[in-house]
């Protein structure tokens, strides 16, 4: 008797919180598999869903931020098992898993770490705060495929910013499971956008676009120089992402930092 | 200059004017209160009277480039009967039509009680000189009119020239002659809370019979919180005159369920005797049919298809 | 042509249904993650009728001897020694369960505490998920919060808890204790055991380590012999100043840490330039919301002069349209006061209130015969010094009294022994700060009343008590710190 005959699954982009195909129509074969290989115009519609999403997701309470990440926490851990078998094993899905708890919990506490009321010499009420700067581009870790991206994407997206990524180029699977698992979950469309293919080819594109507030060059690591350049156009703030790091202080490399003043008197 | 408001008959005014204090209002607390109260819950006998409520106080319109003698005549015979089901709905308050349709509707509707309302005064923009606006109310009224809904000229209100506001209404009260005046604030395009508050406050000043949310052509039209504002304003308007204003609540009310929530805000803020068509009205058009729908509900206990309630 | 219309729309009931929660006929205690069999008991009963609930323990010796234990055991046993993500994974089952389980816990909060279902169901139930939600995020970043200072759990915490937010103050007191790593010995009050009790459940289904949590029902002696236990390092107590100065001396020379969440007489100052519709709100949630039990109501309305008849105008209009009645019912908007003893209390300051001379108004209200009522009241021509301006009536009960400049509020304001709220009520931004500057009070509301967030410390000046709950200060109260040496620490 022959063994049943499995339905192949088609590796596509998450963007804007749908799962197109290359608008190239290109593909590349990664981990004996058909993936999708984005383009330039992909970049570009991942940004304008980016931006679109933003807001939205800034305007929601810190407390529904970390309640949004922390059922991506739930969703992941659901799939443990088809996690393990993308990335390095057991271990790593669920390091990847207790690294997104860990930062969910962040959401509703930055401004106390942060930020804080400074007692300036004068009869004014002054407080500073932190807010997202914008649209984060991510250039992935090319390892590990899980938790290195889980360690790039959740400090941008805890302090209320929007994310392209690119996934590792060899191993992009886990990727796109992750991007299941995001859909599946309560993360606003467009707030976390995931592109497959080379990253020499996308990190020029998402580095000079104009549109993108802050670039991580976690997993670039020859052509940074390049990438840093091409970032100065609009001032990008670049931040050299480390893989395996665990810190409030990465969420602050993408926040900026408003300071008010306001009289006292009667 | 502008003309002394003209009044109620009947009402007459102290020797000092009194107009109550404009002040402030605080966005977030009245968008509270307003959700608060949305959460109401009017079941079976009270919501059964709430929904009889909302067709008698029913502007049923239509306000399309598109309208013809015609689509108008066809409003109106379901303004007057709107469930031949069902002799006991009410017909609604009025039809409310651009003014070229008002002599279809006028004859539709004849010996039947239900008013003939018109837009006028350059509906929906406003943007016209002043003079044109008055010619376009007085012949709304020969057409046959009995009510006229006018718009403010925002463009005039948010670059300060409050006068000028205040003075077109005042001529357009003339002009109205017997037919009452609602006057639309279109508070989508106001901006603030603040502002709908002094809007309200300038209308009924200058002679608005009612006050009317919107022209039901943008969105935000007539949101809870902007209704509860409204309403607040003219509660002061007659805790410190006496005089009672009409409002209207028009624009985005598609729902049973939205009616009854401006209903109880209207009896929570204003009382009972606020509840009735010479005082309260909802401008609306597929509302009716989903009002029917939920009355025919809570009669049978089923739900409903919109297949057995007449489009017209 | 002007229609007659009923003289009032008025609402059929809308009632919530109780079938959705499930109430035993006896509870035991929770120690050591088992139900213990109580032997002794006595009744427990919802307000809105006098309906008996339950049957539950009144706390002896021995039971509360016995959970300390638990707590200790649990403690030794590696609940602070688990590492803080682990811990933060059980509050954040915790805080998911509650949310799922929330309107079965808000129907019993109701039915048990007297409050409108709309506000167990909108604000306590909400709030208490939130609280273990927020502290399950700080059970891993503890350095964070504390940079410096190596925090680390103290041990058992022993918790006394008021009747008036039965779960939520659980949820105050328990997130942040187990966040920090220690264990918990929790006493709810007398007349509203049982969403403590239900809680129970929700730590079988969080699978919880038997004896971090320890649950002991029971009244005043229960709740000493906690204080009194030598085990216990650390007690936390919200309720009554009385009992809290009684903690206080108990406690003296003891060594245990101590933070007290006491009364208050909370001044709401409305100045002539305030949004008056919105400040009609604000004083009516300031004093009306839970029938007024609530530490930091608002219970001293101060006008300035030049707004005062608008405003009193709209505020007793407003009064009238309030809806007392069942607990149950959707539509009320206040209930029932919580038991005979406190609307005894009630009924006699507001007696002297009369007698010392200031003008009563309540709006008309029909009260049902049986249960514990009392009608929403406002006082006029209040004097500073009449008794219903100087103690805490902790019922639906308002005091007005006026002032005419922000100085003169101020000093009003302050000038009593508690201090725990404010609220003030201005449009203008820097009179705002400038209030909030010098009132002497923990918590500032302006242009708004009765904010609760998990995020937003709690807590009292002077006789109101000392430490704060909500924040990242909530922590400190359940931690020691090995300062860093290099600062003589």
């Amino acid at each position: 008797m022959a063994e049943r005959l499995p339905v192949k699954k088609t590796y596509k982009l998450f963007i804007g919180g749908a799962f197109p195909r290359s608008e190239s129509g290109r593909t590349y074969e990664a981990e004996g598999q058909n993936v999708a290989r984005a383009s330039r115009k992909d970049v570009r519609d991942a940004v304008r869903s980016a931006r679109a999403a933003q807001p939205g997701w800034a305007a929601a309470t810190a407390y529904n931020r970390g309640q949004v990440l922390y059922r991506l926490a739930e969703m992941v851990e659901a799939r443990v098992p088809e996690f393990a078998e993308l990335c390095s094993g057991r271990g790593e899905v669920e390091r990847s898993i207790d690294r997104i708890v860990w930062y969910a919990g962040w959401a509703d506490k930055l401004p106390q770490v942060l930020g804080g009321a400074n007692p300036v010499a004068g009869p004014y009420f002054n407080f500073t705060v932190p807010e997202p700067t914008g649209v984060v581009a991510v250039l992935a870790p090319q390892e590990p495929p899980l938790l290195g991206l889980v360690t790039r994407l959740l400090p941008p997206l805890v302090g209320g910013n929007a994310v392209v990524a690119v996934a590792s180029e060899a191993r992009p699977l886990a990727a796109v499971e992750l991007a299941e698992a995001i859909a599946t979950s309560d993360v606003p469309g467009g707030v976390v956008n995931l592109l497959t293919g080379s990253a020499d080819e996308l990190g020029p594109v998402l580095a000079a676009h104009m549109d993108v507030n802050a670039l991580d060059l976690a997993g670039a690591d020859g052509s940074a120089p390049e990438l840093e350049r091409l970032a100065a156009d609009n001032v990008k703030r670049v931040v050299r992402g480390r893989n395996d790091a665990q810190s409030p202080w990465e969420i602050a490399s993408f926040l900026e930092l408003k300071t008010v003043w306001h009289p006292l008197g009667q | 200059m502008a003309q002394a408001p003209v009044l109620p008959a009947g009402f007459q005014l102290p020797l000092e004017a009194r107009l109550p204090r404009i002040g402030s209002v605080d966005a977030v607390a009245l968008e509270e209160r307003s959700a608060s109260l949305a959460k109401r819950s009017i079941k079976r006998e009270a919501k059964v009277w709430a929904l009889t409520l909302a067709i008698r106080t029913t502007d049923l319109t239509t306000l399309e480039g598109s309208d013809t003698p015609g689509k108008a005549a066809a409003l109106a015979s379901k303004a007057r009967r709107p469930d031949p089901a069902d002799g006991s709905v009410p017909p609604v308050a009025a039809v409310c039509v651009y003014p070229n349709l008002v002599p279809a509707v006028r004859e539709r509707l004849a010996g039947s009680g239900v008013k003939v309302a018109a837009v006028a005064t350059g509906f929906p923009s406003g943007q016209y000189p002043t003079a044109i606006k008055v010619a376009d109310v007085r012949s709304a009224v020969e057409l046959g009119a009995d009510e006229i809904d006018m718009v403010i000229d925002r463009g005039a209100f948010l670059s300060g020239r409050y006068a000028k506001v205040y003075d077109e209404i005042v001529q357009v009260k003339e002009a109205c002659g017997e037919a009452h005046l609602k006057v639309i604030l279109e508070t989508g395009e106001l901006g603030t809370y603040d502002n709908v508050r002094r809007a309200t406050l300038l209308s009924i000043a200058a002679g608005a019979d009612f006050v009317k949310t919107s022209t039901g052509k943008i969105s935000p039209a007539a949101t809870l919180p902007v209704a509860l504002c409204m309403l607040e304003a003219i509660r002061d308007v007659y805790e410190e005159t006496g005089r009672r204003v009409g409002f209207k609540a028009a624009g985005g009310i598609r729902q049973a369920k939205q009616a009854i929530q401006h209903l109880v805000l209207v009896h929570e803020t204003l009382g009972p005797d606020w509840l009735s068509p010479d005082l309260y009205r909802l401008g609306a058009s597929s509302l009716l049919n989903d009002i029917l729908m939920q009355l025919r509900k809570e009669r049978t206990g089923a739900y409903q298809s919109p297949d057995y309630f007449t489009l017209d | 042509m002007t229609e007659i219309v009923p003289t009032g729309w008025t609402y059929a009931s809308a009632p919530e249904s109780r079938e959705i929660v499930r109430i035993a006929d006896r509870y035991g205690h929770f120690v050591g993650g088992e139900w213990l069999e109580a032997a002794e008991t006595y009744e427990t009963i919802a307000p809105r009728d006098e309906e008996v609930l339950a049957a539950v323990g009144q706390g002896t010796q021995a039971d509360v001897d016995r959970a300390v234990a638990a707590a200790r055991g649990a403690y030794a046993d590696g609940w602070s020694s688990l590492p803080g993500s682990e811990r933060a994974k059980y509050l954040f089952r915790i805080a998911r369960l509650l949310q799922e389980r929330s309107r079965e816990f808000a129907v019993l909060e109701s039915l048990n505490g007297g409050k409108p279902i709309k506000e167990s169901r909108d604000v306590d139930l909400p709030l208490a998920a939130a609280h273990f939600f927020y502290y399950a995020g700080w059970a891993d970043k503890l350095e964070y919060a504390f940079p410096n200072r190596r925090p680390k759990a103290i041990g058992v915490a022993g918790q006394i808890i008021p009747w008036n937010f039965p779960l939520l103050m659980l949820a105050w007191k328990i997130a942040p204790a187990i966040a920090c790593g220690n264990t918990v010995v929790l006493k709810p009050a007398e007349t509203t055991p049982l969403t403590a009790l239900l809680f129970c459940d929700v730590l079988r289904q969080a699978e919880l380590p038997a004896g971090v949590v320890n649950i002991v029902t029971g009244d005043g002696r229960t709740g000493a012999a906690i204080v009194e236990h030598e085990d216990v390092d650390k007690i936390a107590f919200t309720g009554s100043t009385e009992v809290g100065k009684a903690i206080q001396r108990e406690l003296a020379g003891s060594g245990k840490k101590l933070t007290l969440e006491l009364g208050g007489k909370a001044a709401n100052i409305v100045f002539d330039d305030a949004a008056l519709d919105q400040a009609v709100e604000g004083i009516v949630n300031g004093i009306y919301f839970n029938q007024g039990h609530v530490c930091c109501a608002g219970s001293r309305l101060f006008v300035q002069e030049s707004v005062y008849e608008p405003l009193v105008a709209k505020l007793k209009r407003r009064l009238a349209t309030l809806r007392v009645g069942d607990p149950l019912d959707k539509n009320t908007d206040v209930g029932a006061i919580n038991s005979a003893a406190q609307l005894e209390k009630i009924r006699e300051l507001v007696a002297s209130g009369e007698e010392e001379g200031a003008e009563i108004y309540q709006p008309p209200c029909t009260l049902p015969e049986q249960g514990y009522w009392f009608a929403p009241t406002v006082f006029t021509n209040v004097a500073q010094s009449y008794r219903i301006a100087q103690e805490e009536i902790f019922g639906p009960v308002l005091s007005v009294l006026t002032f005419r400049t922000p100085d003169e509020a101020v000093e009003k304001a302050n000038n009593t022994p508690y201090g725990l709220s404010a609220g003030v009520w201005t449009e203008k931004g820097s009179r705002i700060l400038w209030m909030a500057q010098r009132l002497r009070a923990g918590v500032v509301w302006a242009n708004t009343y009765n904010r609760f967030d998990p995020t937003s410390p709690f807590g009292g000046y002077k006789e109101s008590g000392f430490g704060r709950e909500g924040g990242r200060h909530g922590l400190e109260p359940y931690l020691d710190f090995e300062e860093s040496e290099a600062f003589g620490g």
